[in-house]
């Protein structure tokens, strides 16, 4: 994949293969919380709004306490289980998660647990919510000493940037609830390459020694470059292959027929290698 | 047409099924399980078994890398599916409530004697600091709390104040919210706090028995000791019960990743975190109860017999729940 090996997990199913998680990395976790904690206070201010206005126009003393007590328990459910309540759903991710791409697996391959996501958000509690009501509470009371923010500030820094400490992008909670987050790309299958070279392949007879001139690598680079099909890229790498194999063109050959054909050729080629067990990484390998 | 290259033949055979467990797929994320019907979910396990082999051929004899990557991530999709929960949630919570939560509460019952022990140890301290200086209840029962239960107040006061829940009967059920939020909050936090190899639980524990021992010290020098045991009690066994499974559940954390034994710190930290988990979810229960508790048995009971009842009756419950013999389930 494109987005480099560095955030490709082995994650063998119970079948035996190899699935090749992606983990999602700092900037999409941030931005997905910052998603769900934008939603979370436009809901508690809504939620406040309704409940002050059921107050004025029901008027009476019931009318503020049903009000009140909906607001009170609206406000907990959500402080401590919009994130638990979703990601226990069958998406396994928050609106927020779902929106930059990412949702919840559980570390060992298994079945992602509900005691796992109780825990792995319940510790959102001491890593977020603690230290910023230490801090409201504090700022209420006009208290507030420096030190106090500080060491507040320094504690939200450590819990907030663990996850960037550790190769896993594990937050404390995905530590304790044995969880991690994964992305989960949309892809679309795209056109096989060597469909349209295959039938071009009468006209342009390779030798088994042209064919040997390059790896799967150089093989990947050229998909992209027909696939994409500008015209420049494809000119210039025309004539860096006719370089190389010493192929003599004719006066009217199409430079993207060419490539397309070279393609289906090498993949023949390399995958009748690979077959035999024999695989070629690039065109420096034997 | 016929395709020159083995891996084209092998994509062109497959690619029906592909594509129709990704529709399928689409539907399950984008709609709801329900939105698909008996035949489909049926398909799915098989579709996702023939993908999955697809793939690991695919990667063993095709050089199609945009085919690999597809059956990398349909593969992905459909695993979460078929190894994804799909049972209901009342069968997860049937579940939760016949077998799981009790049996993770047995399994915390070292963590949770050593918690009542501190919350014991918290009321004592408190009691001897007060008798030997008045002066310490403010430090243990803060103002908010307090609501005029402090030693300035006259005994008669503190009496009135046991019987008629600190306001007019009409606040009855924003109390009641009120207490259970807070409970709830504080619960959570004692747990999520055992992080840190246990301390702020136990800080935390201890703190909340000081509290309690304030308020006997106090009621127990005006001779309203066994009054303020029933107001105290009838709801006090549930949440106090929560309060330190609670903060058990967070020493079992703390513990398991200061000593983690045998395992690795990071498993001996998942395997903690999943009992506790249990747990948590538990409580939080225990304490809406105990909520309702609070906030209406007690207001509403102002027999000091009947409330040592209810609150004897609730002990025996959440005893017999947790720790009565069941049947071995067989397995």
């Amino acid at each position: 994949m494109s987005a480099g090996d560095k955030a490709t997990r082995v994650f063998v199913t119970p079948e035996g293969v190899d699935l090749r998680l992606q983990i999602g990395d700092g900037g999409q976790r941030a931005a997905a919380f910052f998603i769900d904690t934008v939603i979370i206070v436009a809901a508690l201010i809504a939620l406040t709004m309704l409940a002050f206005a059921a107050g004025l126009t029901t008027g009476g003393q019931a009318g503020t306490e049903i009000a009140a007590i909906i607001w009170l328990l609206v406000a907990f459910l959500l402080r401590n289980f919009y994130f638990t309540a979703f990601e226990l759903g069958a998406a396994a991710a928050t609106p927020g998660k779902r929106l930059v791409g990412l949702r919840v697996a559980a570390r060992d391959g298994g079945r992602l647990r509900a005691e796992g996501v109780l825990v792995r958000n319940a510790m959102r509690e001491l890593e977020v919510f603690m230290p910023l009501s230490v801090i409201m509470i504090r700022t209420q009371e006009g208290g507030g000493q420096a030190w106090m923010y500080l060491l507040a500030v320094i504690w939200v820094g450590i819990f907030a940037l663990f996850p960037l400490f550790n190769r896993d992008r594990l937050r404390i909670g995905d530590l304790v609830g044995g969880t991690w987050v994964v992305r989960t790309p949309s892809q679309r299958l795209t056109r096989d390459m060597a469909v349209e070279g295959s039938e071009r392949l009468v006209r342009y007879p390779f030798t088994p020694t042209q064919l040997d001139a390059y790896g799967e690598k150089e093989l990947h680079v050229l998909e992209e470059v027909i696939r994409r099909r500008d015209r420049r890229t494809v000119r210039a790498v025309a004539e860096r292959i006719s370089a190389k194999i010493a192929w003599s063109a004719s006066p009217d050959q199409d430079d993207y027929d060419f490539l397309s054909a070279y393609y289906a050729a090498l993949r023949g080629r390399l995958e009748g290698r690979m077959l035999m067990g024999r695989r070629r990484r690039d065109k420096h390998a034997a | 047409m016929t395709a020159a290259l083995k891996s084209q033949r092998f994509r062109e055979e497959r690619e029906a099924d592909w594509k129709r467990l990704e529709r399928l797929m689409d539907r399950a994320e984008k709609r709801s399980v329900a939105s698909l019907s008996d035949d489909e979910i049926l398909a799915i396990p098989v579709l996702y078994r023939s993908t999955l082999s697809a793939l690991s051929v695919a990667r063993e004899t095709s050089l199609d890398r945009g085919l690999i990557d597809y059956l990398e991530v349909l593969s992905a999709r459909a695993y979460f599916f078929v190894y994804g929960s799909r049972s209901t949630l009342l069968d997860r919570l049937g579940g939760f409530f016949r077998k799981d939560w009790p049996a993770a509460v047995r399994g915390v019952w070292r963590e949770t004697v050593v918690a009542a022990l501190l919350t014991a140890l918290g009321a004592v301290a408190a009691a001897l600091l007060i008798a030997h200086d008045a002066q310490w209840y403010h430090v243990f029962v803060p103002e908010a709390l307090a609501g005029g239960r402090d030693p300035a107040a006259s005994t008669e006061a503190l009496r009135e104040m046991l019987y008629d829940g600190g306001g007019s009967g009409d606040g009855l059920s924003v109390f009641a919210t009120f207490l259970f939020t807070h409970n709830a909050q504080v619960a959570l936090l004692a747990f999520a706090l055992g992080f840190a190899f246990c301390v702020p639980s136990l800080m935390l524990l201890i703190y909340n028995g000081a509290t309690l021992g304030a308020f006997l010290t106090l009621y127990f020098s005006r001779g309203l000791g066994f009054e303020l045991g029933g107001w105290l009690l009838i709801h006090g066994v549930t949440e106090l019960f929560a309060v330190m499974l609670a903060g058990a559940a967070g020493i079992r954390v703390g513990w398991s990743l200061a000593f983690p034994g045998v395992l690795s710190r990071l498993d001996a930290l998942t395997a903690a975190g999943r009992t506790a988990g249990a747990v948590m979810g538990g409580v939080v229960v225990m304490l809406f109860f105990a909520g309702l508790l609070e906030g209406f048995g007690r207001q509403l009971i102002n027999n000091d017999l009947i409330r040592y009842a209810v609150a004897a009756t609730t002990a025996l419950l959440w005893a017999v729940y947790f720790y009565g013999p069941r049947r071995e389930a067989r397995s």
